[in-house]
């Protein structure tokens, strides 16, 4: 199968849609370089006199300069863009950033628009919200997802999105605290990381950041870390249903990483951004566990329920119990966060939110989850007809796929430099589309 | 056993800032509509529009909601930056030949937002200045960041800020020949809350100030659409700015999106680190890592804000609170006080000589039920003073004046 040989090998250093499709105006920067010893002197031109470019005295934040390359998905788009430059007439079946594709059901839509309309009325205008959410919200959101789970309205801190709250979280942890995440796992757990300067320096060899402890899951332990190996942190990151395995962590797993934490101390970010996705019985919410609430913090997303991915809308979760080393709460930290560096969900989504969580809302967002499930049904059985190790796609929409380099004689796609484990990106399913071809209204995500 | 997680060092922010000076008022408002139930408050303190968003802006925001229930127009992630035309429109409206592209323009979901994430791109090892007094995100994110040091209640002021005191006596802009040298510089023009619009020449000091010490201003501008006299609207009319500066600004007050969520930041190409690493590559990273672009409906509203008829239809709102605002400059000025302020921003600045300001707000409050703002919220140099927003109903602005007649004169 010559699936890779169109696709490039190396990661730009450039790395974002942006950044790739507009080249910066490089005549009046001056950015230094190492320049390579080749020890044999070589007589060139002298260059015509460079103007010298102004550069300020702040040192660039050496974080940043920690980071490897640009955020994952913007390199995943820039890379479809450079596909279709080189095949202008294909049509390209975008499965790879998890991105929405179905129109947003009317009833929540309509919501929207006259909460939109409504602001143009003296009766209806609002200005500066509650930086915690609309008081309505937080409470259907705390009825819908956390019923019986002693969550009130005001442990609910809404947002404009998961990736936003995992950086405020972030920030209200500060740079001294160690973390751990999944590996593989969601990017933005990392990235933020590092950029918070918890982190070491990129370590080649092993492609990790030092300080990051790596909780490796793999079909071998059934994606669930092996706890004995871990070592302490103050912060674990745990994603189930996981993003991008598609693993979702049964109660005894969570009963026991409840426990890890809290002997530990730790304090465990759970990302439930796809729990409604889960089609067997296992828990929807870390805070299922006993005891959860005096060591985890939830964030979940109307992005992948609703079709918000472009709209912006989530949660976070910080229970009351949950306190800091020396007593202090710390939710009472996290809403100084919220007050100060966010200033609320803008309230045309918030409405949309409520009324996700109406009756005839809820109903209508089964509905299109049971869409992307039905979806993630045809992907799974073509792979795993085609003989692959196929994993995920039961509680996520999301199939991870294993591709056994030496097994199958392909050439290895060193994209995020790990040869045995690939995402489905769009190059990728160039086979795939054609044993598809038959089905592909049913598949088709965001055509060129 | 309990998190064994560290407190962080923002533990120590005094309790008058342990939350946005904003989130007080409901607990002083509370217990005053419990003391006074029927008395009709005058909310003159966070400067909150109050006048409905022209329809000819909701419209374009309903049409983008309803199309998003439809196939064809549905739409998904957007890009983190931002809708190309809204950025594109941006710099065409606000910074025509001032030459920031649209690829400078970063659509965000507020000025406040903008401010953290360009604290979390300049990282704790940066020192920055403020101007004092100031809007309290700048100081309190910087604690938040790590970069400043323990708040000294001698001097009301955090260790490692430098804080550029601006009165009248300055004509509200700081003497740059004794302020100490900083990596960055908060500079917000017109001020809030002072109201006051820095001239050219001042911005051009301040610029050739930054150059000289190699900092960086983020210069705040998100009052610009107030200004009534030819003072700059933007840093980057400013010759050489573009290498020194990022401008912030917002649709809060210019189209009464406080509840909608919009702003922008410009960072310039030409803006670099010491090592020559341009700044704007950076600030891209994080606006993909830490954030995944303004909403899409309220990125339609902004597009329509900045068509000819949305823009003039917000020109409109603008000068209405202007007119409040002059109205509220004349009473403090018929009652011979120092009132500053009111012309180039919705923000009158009265000055109470030798008076705490939290005592002058009790006072105002409890004798007319107008809640204002205590200038010391502001930082060590708003003491003396109160700060009254223009934004409201021209009637509760007209009683606002009628009481406060009453009680000063």
């Amino acid at each position: 199968m010559a699936l890779m040989h169109h696709l490039s090998t190396s990661i730009s250093s450039s790395s974002s849609a942006f950044l790739g499709q507009n080249a910066f105006n490089s005549r009046t920067q001056k950015v230094s370089v190492p320049v390579k010893n080749r020890g044999i002197p070589r007589c060139v031109a002298t260059p015509p006199t460079e103007k010298t470019v102004y550069k300020t005295k702040v040192s660039r934040n050496e974080n940043m300069a920690k980071l490897q390359a640009g955020y994952l998905f913007p390199e995943v788009a820039r890379r479809r863009a450079a596909h279709l430059l080189k095949y202008p007439d294909a049509q390209v079946i975008s499965l790879g950033i998890g991105d929405t594709t179905e129109p947003i059901p009317e009833v929540i839509t309509a919501a929207m628009e006259k909460r939109s309309h409504a602001l143009s009325t003296l009766e209806g205008y609002s200005g500066y919200g509650a930086e915690q959410g609309e008081k309505q919200l937080r409470a259907a959101i705390a009825s819908t997802f956390y019923r019986d789970l002693g969550i009130a309205e005001d442990d609910i801190f809404v947002s404009d999105g998961a990736k936003c709250d995992i950086s405020r979280l972030q920030v209200l942890f500060g740079s001294r605290v160690t973390m751990a995440v999944q590996d593989p796992s969601y990017p933005a757990y990392v990235d933020s990381s590092v950029i918070m300067g918890q982190t070491g320096q990129f370590q080649k060899d092993e492609e990790k950041y030092g300080k990051i402890e790596y909780m490796k899951c793999t079909p071998e332990n059934g994606f669930f870390p092996d706890l004995s190996t871990v070592a302490r942190t103050d912060v674990i990151f745990f994603c189930s249903p996981n993003n991008p395995t598609g693993a979702a962590a049964t109660r005894e797993q969570l009963t026991r990483l409840v426990q890890f934490a809290k002997d530990n101390g730790s304090i465990i970010v759970y990302d439930s951004a796809y729990a409604l996705y889960m089609s067997d019985d296992n828990p929807r919410s870390i805070f299922e566990i006993p005891g959860a609430k005096e060591i985890a913090i939830e964030t979940s997303s109307f992005s992948k329920y609703a079709g918000f991915t472009g709209v912006r809308l989530g949660w976070t979760v910080v229970p009351k119990e949950l306190l800091f080393s020396d007593g202090f709460p710390i939710a009472k930290d996290f809403n100084r966060i919220v007050c100060t560096c966010f200033n609320g969900a803008s309230n045309i989504p918030q409405a949309g939110g409520l009324a996700c969580l109406s009756p005839e809302g809820l109903k209508a967002m089964y509905g299109v989850i049971d869409f992307y499930k039905e979806n993630t049904n045809i992907i799974m059985d073509t792979f795993t007809s085609l003989g692959f190790n196929v994993y995920g796609g039961k509680n996520a929409p999301y199939v991870w796929v294993h591709f056994l380099v030496e097994a199958r004689g392909m050439c290895s796609v060193r994209f995020l430099r790990r040869p045995t484990w690939l995402l489905l990106l769009a190059a990728v399913l160039d086979l795939a589309v054609k044993v598809l071809l038959g089905l592909v209204p049913l598949v088709t995500g965001a055509m060129s | 056993m309990q998190p064994q997680v560290i407190a962080q060092n923002f533990h120590e922010m005094p309790i008058w800032r342990t939350y946005k000076m904003d989130i007080c008022f409901p607990r002083r408002e509370l217990e005053h509509t419990q003391k006074y139930p029927h008395a009709k408050l005058i909310r003159l303190g966070v400067g909150d529009t109050t006048e409905p968003i022209p329809e000819i802006i909701t419209s374009a925001m309903v049409e983008h909601a309803h199309a998003l229930s439809t196939p064809r127009g549905y739409k998904g992630y957007g890009d983190e930056q931002g809708n190309k035309a809204l950025r594109t429109a941006i710099a065409e409206t606000f910074y025509r030949d001032m030459g920031v592209r649209g690829n400078e323009v970063f659509v965000s979901d507020g000025a406040q937002c903008d401010i953290s994430r360009l604290q979390m791109l300049l990282g704790s090892n940066v020192m920055v200045a403020v101007q004092d007094p100031s809007f309290p995100a700048y100081i309190d994110t910087s604690v938040i960041v790590g970069q400043s040091g323990k708040f000294r209640e001698e001097t009301g002021k955090y260790e490692n800020i430098v804080y550029m005191n601006c009165r009248p006596e300055n004509n509200f802009f700081p003497d740059l020949s004794t302020s100490p040298k900083t990596n960055v510089i908060f500079f917000c023009s017109p001020n809030n809350p002072t109201g006051y619009a820095a001239s050219r020449q001042q911005l051009e000091q301040l610029v050739n100030f930054a150059k000289a010490n190699g900092s960086i201003i983020v210069y705040d501008s998100a009052y610009a659409a107030y200004i009534t006299d030819d003072s700059p609207r933007s840093i980057f009319e400013i010759p050489g700015a573009r290498e020194v500066a990022i401008e912030i600004s917002s649709f809060s007050k210019f189209a009464g999106f406080t509840g909608v969520r919009l702003g922008w930041t410009v960072v310039p190409e030409e803006l670099l680190y010491s090592n020559g690493f341009p700044l704007i590559r950076d600030f891209n990273r994080i606006v993909c890592t830490c954030f995944n672009g303004a909403s899409n409906i309220v990125q339609a509203g902004g597009l329509a804000c900045l068509s000819s008829e949305g823009y003039l239809a917000l020109s409109n709102v603008v000068d209405y609170y202007m007119e409040n605002a002059k109205i509220l400059v004349d009473t403090f000025a018929s009652l011979g006080l120092k009132v500053y302020g009111g012309k180039n921003a919705p923000y009158i600045w009265v000055h109470f000589p030798g008076m705490m300001s939290w005592d002058v707000f009790n006072e105002i409050l409890e004798k007319t039920h107008i809640l204002t703002v205590p200038g010391q919220g502001f930082g060590p140099g708003g003491e003396e003073y109160i700060r009254l927003s223009a934004f409201g109903h021209r009637e509760c602005i007209l009683e606002a004046s009628r009481r406060l007649k009453n009680l000063l004169k």
